[in-house]
């Protein structure tokens, strides 16, 4: 049979659908949404009391998109750039527009960069990371773990994520008691 | 403070952090009551967020109370109770003025594609966010709201991000009456996505997920009609033989970047990062929509490339729209359903949990365990 001009399955009536789905129809009418259009000029909406917006501060050492004239206006003070990870965090912002994958590539290296340096400072401190608890594993027993789990699609790939996280600890680990292996076999 | 802080893929706990100061005259500084996990902070659980900075606090769902204010602000005083927008925005920039809250150009200094969002690594801005004691609120005056004394906080929690955000979502997908939609994505995006399409008119809604839980949450919740993936060989088909093989009028993706249904995908942008993200839901949203049809994308996904289907899309002759909700602009009709009783977005609470176990949240979270859909912090707990 060929297709017509009419959809195949029909959807109920407004009347069944109303009687059926509480607000039915409510926002049928696009002016009733808020976001038709998507863009509305309307600057008077915001609550903001200034035409431009004071400047938080122009701080030299804050790394900025190029892609941006200048520092905005307000920006996150967290966790400013540090070490060698703030290095390579600040010639990407430097050197690449967000448009150049390099961009994104050195941000994740950098990311890389600085989880392995936290990882290795944090053991000469008080309190150094600690994969069980920070995993949140602990939790499991009370969380119906089997259960949970039975029957589910992502078990296919679950295997990877313990390698993802404890595989850089074992691996680092390893290479540590080879040299300190090597160093006991030269001055015997 | 206590504040969770960020120590690398896959690990996160509390620490003491120096209390928030204000560093911008219109600045507020919050004490958090209530903060949500997100699904799109897993994404940064997960390392798939360039910079990521360890330390980091996350958080970009939460409600809480003014601590202290910043010289300029006019609206909001120590002790008021507030709704904080996800975004940050500066209310006057170019985006600002035409409703685009999310796009705001004046506060994120690390990316001109995005706005500032709480929380959300510094390719988000640079700033800490709400899953802690206190929070500095940039732009006080713009983005937060005095909760109104008849909303539980559940809704307002539920509004700041999630419940707006599916919303959002809903009308970005242009529902004519009638239409059928097809949300990819059952957690509370796509649970809020599906109940919003019937406000707007659908005739059918059509939820795609793979966890059963949570489809039958989408059953519940939002009234609809519900398919597992996994019990199909084929999602594309199992959609044109739903619509007389013509294809959804609208799909919304409430998936983004974890997307499971396609291990190559999975792995090459979950597990080893070599895309933005992974777009099985978004692929599925181009082949299983009618051709003509309209697709809305509300799934986050990270600035590096992903392999979409465009090919199929110019084909058919699809509309895609997307966007970070500029979630401020939802509230107003949002807080009329509410009040007519339409909608109860606090009902995709599943969990409560006490900061001091932040990382035991995530993991729950992050491996979908104990039918959770939404956990919410609760940092005086």
């Amino acid at each position: 049979m060929p297709y017509t001009p009419d959809k195949p399955v029909s959807p109920p009536s407004a009347d069944e659908l109303r009687a059926r789905i509480p607000g039915w129809g409510a926002d049928l009418d696009p002016a009733d949404r808020p976001s038709f259009p998507k863009e509305r000029f309307d600057p008077g909406a915001t609550g903001a009391h200034w035409t431009e917006p004071e400047r938080q501060g122009d701080d030299p050492r804050r790394e900025r998109s190029i892609e941006h004239a200048h520092l905005t206006a307000v920006y996150g003070t967290a966790q400013p750039l540090h070490g060698v990870s703030g290095a390579i965090r600040r010639y990407a912002y430097a050197r690449y527009s967000e448009g150049r994958a390099a961009h994104w590539l050195l941000l994740v290296l950098g990311d890389r960069v600085e989880a392995t340096g936290a990882h290795v400072r944090s053991l000469f401190t008080t309190r150094p990371d600690n994969p069980i608890t920070e995993t949140g594993i602990l939790a499991e027993p009370r969380l119906r773990p089997i259960a949970s789990r039975r029957g589910r699609v992502d078990l296919r790939h679950a295997w990877i994520d313990p390698i993802l996280v404890a595989g850089p600890w074992i691996l680092g680990g390893w290479v540590a008691l080879r040299m300190v292996r090597r160093v006991f076999v030269r001055r015997s | 403070m206590k504040a969770m802080v960020y120590r690398g893929p896959y690990k996160v706990r509390v620490e003491e952090k120096p209390d928030p100061r204000i560093e911008h005259p219109n600045d507020a500084i919050v004490r958090v009551e209530l903060a949500a996990i997100c699904g799109s902070d897993l994404h940064l659980y997960h390392g798939m967020i360039p910079d990521t900075r360890i330390g980091h606090t996350f958080g970009h769902e939460f409600i809480g109370r003014v601590e202290a204010v910043g010289s300029s602000v006019q609206t909001l005083k120590p002790g008021d109770r507030v709704m904080v927008p996800f975004n940050i925005f500066c209310g006057t920039c170019f985006f600002c003025a035409r409703g685009l809250y999310s796009n705001c150009h004046n506060v994120n200094a690390n990316a001109t594609a995005l706005g500032g969002i709480y929380g959300y690594s510094h390719t988000a801005g640079g700033f800490d966010g709400g899953q802690a004691e206190m929070v500095r609120v940039p732009f006080a005056d713009v983005g937060p709201t005095i909760i109104p004394e008849w909303l539980s906080d559940d809704d307002a929690l539920m509004l700041t991000d999630a419940f707006a955000t599916g919303y959002f979502g809903a009308q970005l997908g242009d529902i004519s009456e009638g239409d059928t939609v097809v949300v990819f994505g059952a957690g509370p995006v796509g649970l809020a996505a599906a109940r919003s399409s019937w406000l707007m008119g659908a005739g059918r809604v059509i939820v795609i997920d793979h966890l059963d839980y949570r489809l039958a949450k989408a059953r519940e919740f939002a009234f609809a009609e519900t398919h597992n993936f996994a019990h199909h060989d084929d999602v594309v088909v199992l959609l044109k033989k739903l619509t007389g093989h013509l294809g959804a009028d609208v799909a919304i993706d409430a998936v983004g970047a974890e997307a499971d249904g396609n291990l190559t995908q999975h792995i090459t942008s979950a597990k080893l990062k070599l895309q933005g993200g992974s777009p099985i839901a978004l692929n599925w949203a181009i082949d299983g929509v009618r051709k003509g049809g309209n697709i809305s994308v509300m799934g986050a996904y990270g600035p590096l490339f992903s392999a979409v289907k465009f090919g199929d899309a110019l084909n058919k002759g699809l509309t895609l729209r997307m966007n970070q909700a500029p979630v401020k602009r939802q509230w107003p009709r949002l807080f009329e359903h509410i009040r007519a009783g339409l909608i109860s977005p606090g009902d995709m609470i599943t969990h409560r949990i006490p900061l001091d176990a932040i990382a035991e949240g995530y993991h729950m979270f992050s491996s979908k365990l104990d039918d959770c859909i939404k956990p919410v912090i609760v940092p005086g707990a």
